[in-house]
């Protein structure tokens, strides 16, 4: 019989809780009478807030080593840089 | 014999030597797998935005063309199979088999679910004329749709041999390598999914 000292886990239901709670709120506001712009910034923060959650609780990024954290997020600023100069594309 | 010892100590690992990023070679071997997906969507989503700011016309606005209540419940089905899977590894580091095995096949039925109700949402689509072919709308939305299900489905094939391999009772409280690198590329998925849905959906 295995004998294992019961290790403390994140707060996943929480997590699940917080993330049902955000996908609620990007329903209503998406067709809220408001402007585009608006809508589409407060949609995308809504949509990273989510995903950041996944990453840190669910991927266990916040509780990893801070060398696998710097290997996780190396992609992301070049994600961003490519994303920004094509939306700016269309801007300016 | 002084040759052969020098010879034997130039074969041996440096005790000193560099765990990597601190994590085992198959978890480490993930995450770099999934760097590049993070790069794969990314083109995926800069296509996207190039074609939607150039051609805004082509677009309906949210609801019209797309199903968004059917594919909310699918979001949603999906974030629990995220929680599934994360409760199916917490299962077995606590060395609980039986919860293990139980969390893990929630899981994969909800990631079957998710691609039934895809599979469904694009019948009715192409029912309506809504096909790859018919204009930038379409081919944007099935490219980015379809990739993310092949990767759901991919989830679900894995998934389904770390579950009969967990039956057999291959998993333990200290070495469960299996169970966590499908979970990451699982949490991944739905990561992948959450931003979709808004840009795909919601805008």
């Amino acid at each position: 019989m295995e004998q294992v000292a019961h290790r403390k886990h994140p707060n996943y239901i929480g997590v699940f809780i917080g993330l049902a709670v955000l996908t609620g709120v990007e329903l209503t506001v998406a067709f809220l009478p408001w402007s585009k712009r608006t809508l589409i910034l407060l949609l995308i923060f809504l949509a990273v807030w989510k995903a950041v959650m996944v990453a840190l609780y669910f991927m266990h990024l916040k509780f990893e080593s801070n060398r696998l954290r710097i290997l996780a997020i190396a992609p992301l600023p070049l994600a961003v840089i490519m994303v920004t100069a094509v939306i700016t594309e269309y801007v300016w | 014999m002084a040759h052969a010892m020098t010879h034997a100590s130039v074969m041996e690992p440096s005790p000193e030597a560099e765990p990597g990023a601190g994590v085992y070679n198959e978890k480490l071997g993930m995450w770099i797998f999934l760097l590049s997906e993070i790069m794969f969507f990314t083109a995926l989503i800069g296509s996207y935005i190039i074609l939607r700011f150039a051609h805004p016309e082509a677009w309906a606005a949210p609801g019209k063309v797309l199903n968004i209540p059917v594919t909310a419940v699918n979001t949603f089905l999906l974030i629990c199979s995220s929680v599934s899977m994360v409760k199916a590894y917490a299962s077995i580091a606590d060395g609980n088999q039986k919860m293990l095995r139980l969390w893990l096949v929630l899981t994969v039925l909800m990631g079957a679910t998710f691609v039934g109700i895809q599979a469904y949402e694009y019948y009715h689509l192409i029912e309506k004329a809504f096909v790859p072919s018919a204009g930038l709308y379409g081919s944007t939305f099935y490219t980015m749709t379809g990739f993310h299900g092949f990767h759901v489905t991919m989830g679900v094939i894995c998934m389904s041999f770390v579950t009969w391999k967990a039956f057999r009772g291959r998993y333990t409280a200290a070495d469960h390598r299996g169970v966590e690198v499908i979970g990451l590329y699982w949490h991944f998925v739905d990561l992948v999914w959450i931003i979709l849905f808004t840009i795909v959906y919601l805008i």
